[in-house]
């Protein structure tokens, strides 16, 4: 049994569900419990999401890349869209009282709740990687 | 076959919308926006959500359930949480929401507080 999963996806809102399932299916394989596993699922929904919104802009022609890898850790993943990157620190406070009632935003908080480790890089051939690393 | 089942009751004056399934990005928080909106356009503005059977919720159905409190304020009306699970709660809880929305375990509390 490989410990790391590839998968690439089309820059579609399906595609969020696809990785989810997927992601599920690995966990489970591994023998990862039900609440790690919630924790991965909304952070892999979360990430995948902004991949195929504010990264690829929906543009079908640019893919999102997911990896799931098993590692002494815990459980690793990285997601890679091709667009052209973000700052994290430009992003606002959500829980700030005057963002409280805003729409967006909300994903990356979510994603540094329930992962134990999240980082972002900007590959030198464009676009951006999130690696997330949930702890056994 | 759609995320989210939404099924709508009538209690006096207030709208009980009872969620069933998923409200993430994509089809379950359009179908609550297009709800809500024709709900606001019937005059309907005192609307509760009964979000018991809501098994899971992203940051975009969050954000969902904020425009949707958003847009019946700014027509005069309240809406309501009801019945959140464990996991919606810590959602709500983590974003600092629970502040903004009033939440009720219990239908006959919830319905009581309109008044």
């Amino acid at each position: 049994m490989s410990n790391t999963r590839y998968i690439e996806l089309p820059s579609v809102i399906e595609s969020v569900e696809e990785v989810a399932n997927s992601a599920d299916e690995f966990a489970r394989s591994r023998g990862f419990g039900d609440e790690i596993i919630f924790a991965i699922d909304l952070a892999i929904r979360e990430s995948v999401a902004n991949a195929v919104k504010h990264g690829n802009r929906f543009d079908e022609n640019k893919a999102v890349q997911v990896t799931f890898s098993d590692t002494d850790e815990g459980l690793e993943i990285q997601v890679r869209d091709f667009g052209t990157g973000f700052s994290v620190a430009d992003i606002p406070d959500p829980t700030d009282p005057e963002n409280l009632l805003k729409a967006n935003g909300r994903g990356i908080l979510f994603m540094r709740s329930f992962m134990d480790e999240v980082e972002w890089s900007n590959p030198e051939d464009g676009g951006l990687v999130v690696r997330m690393l949930k702890r056994r | 076959m759609s995320d989210i089942t939404i099924t709508e009751r009538q209690a006096g004056d207030v709208t009980i919308l009872d969620l069933q399934g998923k409200v993430t990005i994509g089809e379950g928080s359009v179908a609550l926006r297009t709800t809500i909106r024709r709900l606001l356009g019937e005059g309907k503005n005192k609307i509760l959500l009964n979000l018991g059977g809501v098994g899971y919720i992203d940051s975009s159905g969050i954000g969902e359930l904020v425009s949707s409190f958003t847009a019946v304020k700014k027509e005069g009306g309240v809406l309501k949480l009801l019945s959140l699970t464990q996991k919606i709660q810590d959602l709500l809880a983590i974003t600092k929401l629970l502040t903004v929305f009033d939440t009720y375990d219990d239908e006959p509390s919830a319905l009581s507080s309109y008044n």
